[in-house]
């Protein structure tokens, strides 16, 4: 069971790299000054990431961080700025837009909203099929039938499914048709924005069950982003902490989780209601101050600092890079991520407690 | 108080069935009076425009005929039966409004999708298009086109399609727009789907309903503009029937017949209401939120 | 009057409720047919207390928490019994009467707050509005207790901003805002629908930290309507669970959680991931929440449940219990029993259903 892997925290190197982001940059693009031209606003600024077979990276940050930027990059929705998206030894992000659209297959998407993410004219089989019509000679034209039917299997549903359209079917329900549709073109990665956020609750743990079946099963990757921290300590192997457009923090999930040694994870991690908690210790939490600057203007330094209760003089100098650094298993972008975590979260020791 | 009293959030309200209002059904009866009347009403009267018929003339509608038949509509001053005339004229109005709305339609259906699902200077360039063929008054552009064109129904087509393109192109890109940055566009493009496939297959169908209301509406419109060409002279043959041409010649005797310029009024009236109102309620039926 | 002084601190359980459920049935009403969505909701809300109203959507926890306040969506209407709003019952109420007692009654801070602020005017004459409007105050009055109040709900720099249009506030400023204007006339009861769900965690902490302190200066009686579990168990005292249209358990909040006695909340505390999985697999409810317009017969919930018997599928059970404890379930003691030590919220019960199925196929509606 692949799900069980984050507990083996099995060394990274393994497993073949499947994906791997270099000095990633992207965004979006504003006309310039009086009208004339074209400004580019980098939502991710000069990311790094890994993504190996068969394996989850989780991706963590609130609205505005750049994780949903970054997930459109890597699937090519928007063109990335500066840097490399390597994918099977191919840099995505220097290829032409056709050649470009046949590594499409490889790379598959789920998004947050199945009712707006599928077209609600189609028929369930239309919309898993739609892939076989891009990109020819995946499935022969009459095993096709049979191969929605397998794939509806796959994701839980009957073969009844497929002739009916997507308000019949509940929103998990249509969020299995929207996994089916990833699946057919068989990829390698599938990136997962906010795939369960719009889900019930009682539903959204069917999905992240199927999504950890379907790994086991057919040795595909995801790179998983949310909001929900919960979520991703479930279900990543691998978690990067993203704030305004870098990853700040990055190791094992259990690392991560367990021994937050950046400050915005710490104070993310704290600020994630509980069922354990109580009205009268919310005191304990790390509240932070203020909002998110923008990214067309960050911050000088460290890009956390407006916000960070440790900042000091040298974070508006120097950018923290995100190294392993002395004190800390995995790597960190603060100057102090070997300070003492005295002032530790209860989110932060209840996790390290296990 | 907004803060109370915004409103609730969505209701779980049944999906009530949107029924027809009564006028959109008076409308639909006037203008199926009307296609039939197109269809079959020179068959059954054919209209000959030399058969003139002098001891006959300027009579009030009602009157009997030498040969016994009554003429219900009166007759012209050439002594020709208003009904057969009116009759024959309905079906110029049915052929070019019909004729105009498929052609502005087609034109504007493609070049609203090249600019809507494109942007960019094709946007730019079709938009400013339309921007100044807008702010120019259609009626003249028409007569300037018409008067080059000289009077032919294919010509009146080609004169009404040319100024009525951009309503057709501007519905139609506000939808592209609209649709090319829905989720679905974006999935299919992940899938690695062409330009034409994401056109053809998700932004063409959502963007008939808008066509087909804003073509309802322009069939009136088109059919009060082929009337004004014809009464100017510039539109139809005086060889063929056309309402705007009949009233022209009715003119100089509104004292003494008024039924000659009065009854295709009257049904040129009639008609463009009732597509008026078949056209409103199509609109309501596709947003309900346009109602008032 | 300025709404600190209302009331002292926390008040004791056992006091008047500022406001009251009884028995509350709400229907869709389609000509002569009414469908039923809500059906028998009693609840008290306590001055200083907070009751949370926990549900899955389509569990009538929204159509409730509207009831109170008089703004049921047009078709819904409350069928039988009465919501009494401090002592007065509002059967009667008139359009006026009930204009009246929003605001200075009962106020309500919904989701999305850019949907309750009105985005062609500055957010500060919104907040002062209810000032000039309904406490005659003059401009500059009204000025004055609007800016002090952005204040008080943490929106910085609150003079400048006054003039400033929503648009220009960000998600969670705009929520403040909302707050601002829902405490604005001194309500003795807020009620709160999902008033955290659309923003960012971070700002989420914040804002429940100041519905929290309001809450607790002014001893409001606080309704937190929500689906996250975690969010209540930050904010209330005492939790009800919905599901479809019924209170299916209700109780402390400490006990609901660490006790459940009802399968669906069971289900519930076990389906929330919190990285303590066994195996990595999460134990999802089976199936699909119920058609809120066609529930099944007996208990709503036997079809998804994995204590259900005969008994479950064609008796409803009544809500029936003591000591501020209540559950409506059959076999209440089993779920108690299914259910392990104090301290394990969620985990460590013996599996008891279908749960191990490869995919737990939903439920054809």
């Amino acid at each position: 069971m692949t799900a069980t892997a984050h507990d083996t925290a099995a060394p990274a190197g393994d497993a073949e790299v499947v994906l791997r982001a270099a000095g990633l940059e992207a965004g979006y693009q504003r006309p310039g000054r009086h009208g004339f031209g074209r400004r580019r606003v980098p939502v991710v600024a000069g990311l790094d990431l890994t993504v190996r077979a068969g394996r989850t990276v989780g991706v963590v940050g609130e609205s505005g961080c750049g994780k949903s930027t970054l997930a459109r990059a890597i699937v090519g929705l928007i063109p990335a700025f500066a840097g490399t998206i390597e994918f099977a030894g191919t840099d995505l992000a220097s290829l032409p837009r056709r050649r470009r659209r046949r590594v499409a297959r490889d790379v598959q998407m789920v998004f947050q909203d199945p009712y707006t993410s599928l077209n609600p004219r189609m028929t369930v089989a239309a919309v898993i099929a739609e892939g076989w019509r891009v990109h020819p000679g995946i499935v022969p034209r009459d095993r096709e039938d049979a191969e929605v039917a397998r794939l509806l299997d796959l994701v839980g549903l009957r073969p009844e499914h497929a002739a009916r359209r997507l308000h019949e079917l509940s929103g998990g329900q249509c969020q299995r048709v929207a996994i089916a549709r990833a699946l057919a073109l068989r990829p390698r990665l599938i990136v997962c924005d906010e795939a369960v956020s719009a889900l019930d609750m009682s539903v959204r743990a069917q999905i992240l069950n199927l999504l950890a079946d379907l790994q086991a099963e057919l040795g595909v990757a995801y790179l998983f982003i949310s909001h929900d921290l919960d979520v991703v300590r479930h279900i990543a192997d691998e978690v990067a902490v993203m704030y305004l457009g870098t990853v700040v923090e990055q190791g094992t999930a259990e690392q991560v989780f367990g021994d937050p040694r950046h400050p915005y994870t710490r104070a993310l991690l704290s600020a994630v209601p509980s069922v354990r908690d109580r009205p009268d210790d919310a005191a304990r939490e790390i509240v932070l101050e203020g909002e998110v600057p923008s990214p067309a203007a960050p911050p000088s330094g460290c890009r956390f600092r407006t916000r960070c209760f440790m900042a000091a003089e040298r974070c508006a100098r120097d950018v923290p890079e995100l190294i392993v650094r002395e004190g800390t298993a995995h790597p960190v972008a603060c100057h102090f991520a070997d300070a003492d975590t005295g002032t530790d979260t209860d989110a932060g020791t209840a996790s390290s407690a296990r | 108080m907004s803060a109370i009293a915004a409103a609730p959030p969505q209701a779980a309200a049944e999906p009530r069935r949107r029924r027809l209002p009564a006028r959109a059904w008076i409308g639909l009866a006037v203008v199926g009076l009307f296609v039939l009347a197109a269809l079959l009403g020179p068959v059954l009267m054919p209209y000959d425009p030399v058969a003139t018929d002098l001891p006959h003339r300027l009579l009030p509608p009602g009157s009997r005929l030498g040969d016994g038949s009554v003429a219900w509509l009166g007759t012209d001053q050439v002594g020709r039966d208003m009904l057969t005339t009116l009759l024959a004229g309905s079906r110029v109005s049915l052929l070019v409004g019909a004729a105009t709305v498929l052609a502005g339609g087609a034109v504007g259906l493609v070049a609203g999708l090249v600019s809507g699902y494109f942007g960019g200077w094709a946007d730019a360039v079709l938009s400013r298009v339309g921007d100044v063929q807008l702010a120019f008054p259609s009626i003249l552009l028409a007569i300037l086109i018409a008067g080059v064109l000289g009077p032919s129904v294919t010509n009146v087509v080609i004169t009404l399609a040319v100024t009525r393109w951009v309503v057709f192109a501007r519905v139609v890109r506000a939808s592209a727009l609209a649709t090319r940055d829905l989720e679905f566009v974006d999935s299919a493009r992940v899938l690695g789907a062409g330009h034409l496939r994401i056109l053809v297959r998700h932004v063409l169908p959502s963007c008939w309903q808008p066509l087909l209301v804003a073509a309802t509406v322009q069939i009136g419109l088109v059919m009060v503009a082929e009337a004004s060409l014809s009464f100017l002279g510039l539109g139809i043959p005086p060889d063929q029937a056309s309402w705007g041409a009949t009233v022209a010649a009715g003119r100089d005797y509104l004292g003494s017949a008024w039924w000659i310029s009065t009854m295709p009024a009257i049904a040129l009236a009639a008609v463009v209401t009732g597509v008026g109102l078949v056209g409103d309620a199509f609109r309501d039926l596709a947003d309900p939120r346009a109602q008032l | 009057m300025t709404m600190s002084a209302v009331h002292p601190a926390p008040t004791p359980p056992g006091e008047d409720a500022a406001a009251e459920l009884r028995d509350v049935h709400i229907g869709f009403r389609s000509g002569r047919h009414v469908t039923p969505v809500v059906r028998g909701v009693t609840l008290r809300l306590l001055p200083g207390r907070v009751l949370a109203l926990v549900g899955e959507s389509g569990s009538g926890k929204s159509l409730t928490s509207l009831a109170l306040i008089g703004l049921l969506p047009p078709g819904a209407e409350i069928t039988s019994g009465s919501v009494v709003l401090g002592g007065d019952d509002t059967a009667g109420f008139t359009a006026r009467q009930w204009r009246e007692a929003r605001g200075s009654r009962v106020a309500m801070v919904f989701q999305d707050p850019m949907a309750a602020l009105n985005p062609g005017f500055a957010v500060g004459r919104q907040i002062a509005e209810p000032f000039r409007r309904r406490l005659g105050a003059s401009r500059r009055d009204a000025r004055e207790r609007a800016v002090a109040l952005m204040r008080e709900v943490g929106i910085a720099d609150a003079e400048t901003r006054y003039g400033d249009h929503p648009h220009e506030f960000s998600g969670g400023m705009r929520q403040r805002a909302v707050i601002a204007m829902a405490l604005a006339l001194g309500p003795s009861v807020l009620l709160a629908d999902e008033p955290t769900t659309a923003l960012d965690v971070t700002v989420q902490a914040q804002i429940l930290r100041l519905l929290a302190r309001r809450q607790q200066e002014a001893g409001l009686a606080t309704l937190l309507v929500s689906h996250d579990l975690g969010v209540v168990a930050r904010m209330a005292h005492e939790v009800a669970v919905m599901y479809a249209g019924r209170i299916v358990e209700q109780g402390p909040l400490d006990a609901v959680y660490t006790r459940p006695a009802h399968p669906y909340t069971l289900g519930l505390l076990r389906a929330m991931p919190d990285g303590k999985e066994e195996g990595g697999r999460l134990t999802p409810i089976a199936g699909l929440p119920p058609d809120p317009r066609r529930p099944p017969g007996g208990c709503a919930f036997h079809p998804r449940c994995p204590f259900a018997t005969d008994v479950c599928r064609t008796e409803d059970p009544p809500l029936a219990g003591s000591g501020g404890r209540s559950v409506a379930c059959h076999h209440a003691d089993e779920v108690r029993a299914a259910h392990s030590g104090p301290d394990s919220a969620a985990h460590g019960a013996p599996q008891s259903g279908p749960h191990s199925a490869a995919h737990s196929t939903e439920e054809d509606r």
